[in-house]
């Protein structure tokens, strides 16, 4: 189910479109549901699918779609590194094999603990702070270095 | 008119035309995957792509509009280059399976590769493995074959009605699935079998039970719904192995609902009847032909010879018009009026005020153009599957439909206005629309005077329903005003239906509107026309039961289940002396019959339907008849003979069909006028009773659809609960789940309750035509609701 | 060094809070939208100057912005949307990500000429899914706007009403194109449509709509401020004004640097503090990572401008999006992790790019894993040519420009993979 709060936010994006539109907000729907409950289960999905009165394969269409959404239960932060041409130019696999190695876990998985899940990312639109990654989406780090990721991962911890 | 040239030949085209199209309608063949005439245009496969003077891409023929001047080239070396490559990527992850797989010989990939295809293929990486999905009992899949062409997605989206698959993910990894594991539900879905170019949604029943290239193909005409669409069979060893559509515009276009797909398995049921029985002695025995109908005839004759009053015939409205017609004939032989056809009707007020034979008003294809419509009592769905895809068609190029009705089904469309209430207000709800149309200022022709409406008071809904119709809403056509207003099967069933015909018909009249009647089976038209109706003065469908034959004559009828009084029918069934019953099936509805003769179903037999559009559709038998089956008609031909009744000297049945058609043309006996309007009452239905809305399901509509195991394991199969509007439990008392005791007259039942909606408060769903319901009464009218104890 | 730096769209880049609406104010914000509206300018006008100006799109294409805005149908009543495209994913670029958070009112303003020029209510922002912060930023930036009266009905007291909105992606590269971007704003997949109809007559919700790339957005206030022919003179033939260029990858500072259009590339180079770790250039892509790659001897002949990236780079400007690579680059591998991208971002709706990007990335993958085969290059070019214009969008093209430009400057680096199984520049 919705919370009041996912509500409210969700009727603050539906503001922004047609009132016959309300397909339009299901974007942010689904991803102030994932802040919400840290991913989207097929509940959730169809519980947004509902509020917005869409089908709910139309709502799943777009959250297998799109790749910031999760299908599956993720880490409490979820780690996203860019791979992606500039940062890999910078080395941004050395990144990932460190946090592999920090972590005890390969790109895609998530530890044991389920504090943190591993990903590599594509292109963030961020390319001078390479190498880069995303906390949750929604915080970005840049200038990694080894040390930095150290100091991230304990921050976090 | 434009201009073009398509490989070297000058074509004249419409603006906004597309290059396909053009090259369609000239025969020119252009290869396509994701294409379809009835879809919108998706041009994902590209696979059509063509070149085109000046261009330096290939374009997609299907999307691409036709201007003036232009030069296309479908098959120069550019433009199959393109198509080739465009075919290579098509084949590198679909598996090269063709022998084992079920599409095979009528696959369009397969075809198309053929003639496109490089030997050995150049990808040596791993294909792609999609995992199959479990979308319901119709539909099999096989999603590794899947090309991505979206046509099932947007079939179910746009001519469904309601988006039930998705392509999910994204890329490579993009595919076909409904929502985890929801089924497919659509009436329609069976269509996408038919749409998918590869094997990957075939037909489950049919799965791999035949190749195709071992089918006979022969024609047919569905037997369920008013709608008449063109079948044709697939046979192995004179067998039915599946059913498909064939192409009528102006009727079917090109689909067929999964009713009409899929009831062929019921022709296999191991409820077929096989050889005559008799009962005797309370025990069925299996007996020969010639002692089943001297049986028959003689039991007949008992009754009759002592008063031919005593007999009554039921016939199906799915029996075809000869049986219907030779039914009536021998009863008329037996000086005996009492025929019927119309079994779920209540109210006969209008027998003998017809001017002619009820039907739709209009063709098929003028419905689909309508533009302001109201559709009095139909669960359209249900109803008219198909039928009801025209509707959404029509909405989706601005059409406004109203609807006023005792149930808030969704149509799968958006709807203008709607009225829903208890059954009892139909009447009152139309006269307020009627009141509304008088009123405004636009409507010059006046009311009969037999009316008077100065104390209806039109409640805003109704107001808009009336300016609706008389083109008040957003599309006007000044010059041709297309309006309609249809009675569906719930409205033919309404114990006041004389009255409601009667509004309607006034409604249409002021309106400017065509008036018609969407009938409810594949022969209701053709039953009429054929004369299966009462003689004056004598019993009715309903006046048959009410008033117990001593005799009946049933063909192809499950009297309790066909008949708009269960209990009533049972009952009569129970005490008649003699119940002689034509049918194809062994049916626990026919245990008090004295002998059951086994006649041909629709695949078996030949004859003529006569669709709601008044279209005469004469079939041949596809197949022989099972076991000892016979034709109808011979069945009554003989019974004819063996009564001693003149005239029953037929060798064929077209030579019966020219006997009844008499040099008639069919078309001129259609007529929606009555001589006189009925009474009507106006006053305010009265009373807070508890009332039923009997509709009959999408999968029980008659004995071959009950018996088709793969409906009957869809979500419309028929779960049998009494449902009721969230407010009258709260009223009652009641939650989901509870036990009730339900009972109309001296019927009763025990049902569970549930929350629906879509109910009006003060009504109980409860859907008839399911043995769990037999015990009860009428499709409408009151019902008593006691605590189960 | 010619010219001088971030005169444009980086106005407010080293000011105090850059991103406040009273520091845009400050450096003469909001002043042409506001004698626009209140002295009612017509918009044929307006549209003259943008023409003047040169300003050609700065998403990619180069189309000229003041034709674009031409197409939108004038006497139209029902609503038209204009949409701004911050999708930025591009690998290589993130100079909108900039825009937005040092200027972000800049782009208001820009749109709300546009609005007024083309007669729309309203607009959206489209913003690219991970740069989170600056979509925060930026619907700030809306919400000051909202407050001051520049957003909202009768915007300063004038008949123009103007409502504008951003709509966050999240995750789908193929939403920079527009009509993909389209979709996504309509709650959809992100699948292009097929063109014609263009979005001036079927965009948004099915009306006319017009998109343009932030930067593009964000140059026009200043070409309103300053005339047409200023902004034209700050750049060179056919490439009018200033351009923000993102340079990243192998150099001592990656930065964006908005300069005048028709630098040398050299001169760029330097800005940006050269080759890192005093090592030697071995290739750029110059417009993004969709543009054919250019081997440095080449790119260093470069003018930073359309026609010279085009003539004499054989390449394209794009966004201006320049990846540097120095000798130590294996172009297998980086082929490789391009390859993937467009794979995986492929929309999968037409049937080349579906299945041609991961045949494309699955044999690249082979060769830089020590499995290719000699006729693998023959293949990729091949399906290369395939997939190029016969998709429905320019993904398709994009996928195969890479692999086609790699194969065509480096091929002996290929084939040595192919021969030995491993990098030449381990050898
Ligand atoms: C695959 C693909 C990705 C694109 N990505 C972007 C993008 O991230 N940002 C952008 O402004 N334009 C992008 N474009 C170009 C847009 O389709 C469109 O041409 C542009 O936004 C128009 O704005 P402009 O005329 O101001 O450049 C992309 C095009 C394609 C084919
Ligand atoms: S080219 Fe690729 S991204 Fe573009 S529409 Fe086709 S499948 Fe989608
Ligand atoms: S038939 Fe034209 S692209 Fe598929």
């Amino acid at each position: 189910m919705l919370s009041k709060q996912a509500i409210a936010k969700i009727d603050r994006e539906l503001s922004k479109y047609p009132a016959d539109q309300r397909r339009a907000a299901v974007m942010s729907a689904l991803r102030i549901a994932q802040v919400e409950h840290g991913w989207l289960s097929k509940e959730a999905i169809a519980d947004v699918a509902a509020y917005l009165g869409i089908p709910d394969i139309a709502a799943l269409e777009v959250a297998s779609f799109y790749n910031m959404y999760e299908l599956e239960a993720v880490g409490k932060y979820k780690l996203t590194v860019c791979t992606n041409i500039s940062c890999m130019l910078r080395d941004a696999e050395g990144i990932v094999e460190h946090l592999e190695h920090k972590l005890g876990v390969h790109c895609g998985e998530t530890t044991a603990d389920g504090k943190f899940t591993l990903r590599e990312g594509e292109c963030m639109g961020a390319c001078g702070g390479a190498p880069l990654l995303l906390i949750n989406n929604h915080e970005m780090r840049e200038f990694l270095t080894p040390e930095k990721v150290d100091v991230m991962l304990e921050e976090l911890n | 008119m434009l201009k073009i040239e398509i490989d070297g030949k000058e074509i004249e085209a419409k603006a906004g035309t597309t290059i396909i199209e053009v090259a369609d309608r000239e025969g020119i063949p252009i290869p396509r995957f994701c294409y379809h005439k009835k879809l919108t245009v998706a041009a994902n496969c590209r696979m059509c792509l063509v070149q085109i003077e000046k261009f330096g891409k290939p374009l997609p023929a299907c999307a691409t509009p036709v201007t003036d001047g232009m030069k296309i080239f479908t098959r120069s070396e550019f433009a199959v280059k393109a198509q080739k490559s465009v075919m290579e990527f098509l084949l590198i992850n679909h598996p090269l399976d063709c022998p084992i797989c079920d599409q095979g010989g009528e696959c369009e990939l397969q075809d198309i590769a053929v003639g496109y295809g490089g030997g050995a293929s150049r990808y040596t990486e791993e294909k792609r493995v999609v995992l199959n999905k479990n979308i319901g009992s119709l539909i099999s899949t096989d999603m590794t074959r899947c090309i991505q062409c979206t046509r099932c997605v947007r079939f179910l989206k746009e001519v469904g009605g309601m988006m039930e698959l998705g392509m999910v993910g994204r890329g490579e990894h993009a595919e076909i699935t409904a929502y985890v594991d929801k089924s497919v539900d659509s009436e329609l879905s069976g269509n996408i079998i038919d749409l998918c170019p590869v094997g990957a949604l075939t037909s489950k029943p049919f799965r791999y039970s035949a190749r195709t290239w071992e089918l006979t193909r022969r024609q047919g005409i569905a037997p369920h719904d008013g709608l008449g669409s063109p079948i044709e069979y697939h046979i192995k060893d004179n067998k039915v192995m599946r059913v498909l559509p064939r192409e009528e515009e102006g009727v079917n276009e090109c689909w067929i609902s999964d009713r009409d797909r899929f009831s062929y398995e019921a022709l296999s049921s191991p409820e077929r009847l096989t050889k005559p029985m008799i009962k005797d002695h309370g025990n069925w025995v299996e007996t020969d032909w010639q002692t089943a109908l001297e049986f028959a005839a003689s039991r007949i004759k008992a009754v009759v010879s002592n008063n031919s009053q005593e007999l009554g015939v039921l016939v199906s409205p799915q029996s075809t018009m000869e049986e219907g017609y030779l039914a009536k004939k021998l009863a008329q032989g037996l000086n005996c009026g009492n025929v019927d056809h119309r079994l779920r009707q209540v109210d006969f007020t209008l027998d003998g005020k017809h001017l002619g034979t009820p039907w739709l008003g209009c063709t098929i294809a003028d419905f689909a153009e309508i533009e302001r419509v109201l559709v009095v009592g139909s669960n359209l769905r249900n109803e008219h599957p198909l039928l009801t895809h025209r509707l959404r068609h029509a909405v989706k190029n601005g059409a406004e439909v109203s609807l006023i009705n005792a149930l808030d089904d969704d149509p799968l469309m958006p709807i203008a206005n709607k009225l829903i209430e208890v059954p009892s207000e139909l009447v009152s709800l139309l006269a307020q629309v009627l009141k509304a149309l008088v009123d405004l200022p636009k409507i010059t022709r006046k009311l009969p005077d037999a009316l008077d409406l100065s104390k209806i008071k039109p409640t805003a809904s109704a107001q808009k329903i009336a300016e609706s119709l008389a083109g008040f809403g957003q599309r006007v056509c000044v010059l041709e005003p297309r309006a309609g207003v249809f009675l569906g099967n719930m409205a033919q069933h309404h114990p006041r239906y004389a009255e409601i015909y009667s509004l309607a018909q006034t409604i249409a009249t002021l309106s400017g509107a065509s008036f018609g009647v969407l009938s409810e089976a594949a022969n209701s038209v053709g039953a009429n026309l054929a004369d299966v109706l009462p003689e004056a003065d004598a019993l009715n469908a309903r006046t048959m039961l009410e008033e117990t034959r001593k005799a009946y004559l049933l063909v192809n009828v499950e009297p309790e289940l066909d008949c708009h009084n269960a209990h009533l029918a049972t009952a009569a069934m129970a005490k008649a002396e003699c119940v002689v019953a034509l049918t194809a099936f062994k049916s626990e509805a026919l245990r008090d019959a004295d002998v059951l003769l086994p006649i041909a179903p629709f695949s078996e037999t030949s004859g003529t339907f006569m669709s709601m559009e008044g279209r005469v559709q004469a079939f041949a038998a596809a197949v022989k008849p099972l076991g000892e089956c016979r034709p109808a008609w011979k069945v009554l031909r003989v019974l004819g003979n063996l009564l001693g009744v003149s005239g029953f000297d037929f060798d064929s049945s077209e030579q019966v069909s020219r006997e009844m058609l008499n040099g008639k043309d069919a078309a001129n006996c259609l007529n929606n006028q009555l001589s006189e309007l009925p009474p009507i009452n106006l006053q305010a239905a009265s009373g807070s009773a508890l009332q039923r809305v009997g509709e009959i399901l999408l999968y029980q509509s008659d004995a071959i659809v009950r018996r088709a195991v793969p409906l009957q394991k869809t979500k419309h199969g028929g779960v049998l609960s009494a449902a009721m509007h969230g407010e009258q439990l709260k009223k009652l008392g009641l939650s989901a789940g509870a036990e009730v005791k339900l009972s109309q007259g001296n019927g009763s039942s025990h049902f569970k309750v549930s929350q629906d909606d879509r109910v009006p408060v003060g009504c109980v769903r409860l859907p008839a035509a399911l043995k769990e319901s037999v015990a009860l009464g009428d499709l409408f009218g009151e019902i008593k609701l006691e605590a189960a104890r | 060094m010619s010219g001088s730096f971030n005169q444009v769209c980086f106005r407010t880049v080293g000011l105090p809070n850059p991103a406040s609406l009273k520091t845009y104010r400050s450096v003469g914000g909001y002043e042409v939208l506001k004698r626009i509206i209140t002295e009612k300018i017509p918009a044929a006008e307006i549209i003259a100057e943008i023409k003047l100006s040169g300003l050609r799109g700065r998403g990619g294409a180069g189309f000229p912005t003041g034709l674009k805005w031409t197409f939108m149908p004038r006497n139209y009543d029902g609503e038209k949307y204009l949409v701004c495209n911050s999708d930025e994913g591009e690998p290589g670029t993130f100079k909108d990500r900039d825009i937005l958070r040092y200027n972000p009112h800049q782009i208001i303003e820009g749109m709300a000429i546009g609005a007024y020029t083309m007669g729309v209510k309203t607009a959206y922002n489209y913003i690219h899914g991970e740069i989170w912060a600056e979509y925060e930023i930026f619907e700030r930036a809306l919400d000051e706007a909202r407050v001051a009266g520049l957003l909202g009905d009768n915007i300063l007291g004038t008949d123009f009403t103007f409502n504008l909105y951003a709509h966050h992606g999240y995750g789908a590269y193929i939403c920079g194109e527009e009509t993909a971007l389209i979709e996504s704003i309509e709650g959809k997949k992100g699948q292009p449509r097929f063109k014609p109809p263009f979005p001036a007559t079927y965009g948004v919700f099915g009306k006319p709509s017009t998109i343009n790339n932030t930067e593009t957005f964000a140059s026009v206030p200043y070409i309103l401020q300053h005339g047409g022919q200023n902004f034209l003179d700050l750049g060179v033939a056919n490439s009018g004004g200033t351009k923000l260029f993102s340079i990243s990858g192998h150099v001592e500072k990656p930065c964006n640097v908005e300069v005048n259009m028709g630098m040398p590339f050299p001169e760029l180079l330097a800005l940006a503090g050269g080759v890192w770790k005093g090592r030697k250039l071995k290739a750029v892509i110059p417009g993004g990572s969709s543009v054919p790659v250019v081997p440095a001897d080449i790119m260093m002949q470069c003018t930073m401008d359309y026609d010279s990236i085009v003539k004499v780079g054989g390449s394209m400007l794009g966004a201006g999006s320049v990846i540097v690579m120095d000798e130590t680059t294996d172009m297998v591998k980086t082929l490789d992790r391009l390859s993937y991208f467009y794979y995986e971002e492929s929309c999968g709706q037409c049937t080349p790019c579906r299945e041609g990007t991961g045949w494309l990335w699955r044999v690249v993958r082979r060769i830089a894993e020590g499995k290719g085969r000699m006729e693998d290059l023959d293949l990729l070019t091949d399906v290369s040519n395939n997939i190029s214009g016969r998709t429905i969008c320019a993904l398709g093209d994009a996928a195969a420009t890479p692999v086609l430009s790699f194969i065509k400057h480096f091929r002996p680096e290929f084939e040595y993979y192919i021969e030995h199984g491993r990098s030449m520049l381990k050898a």
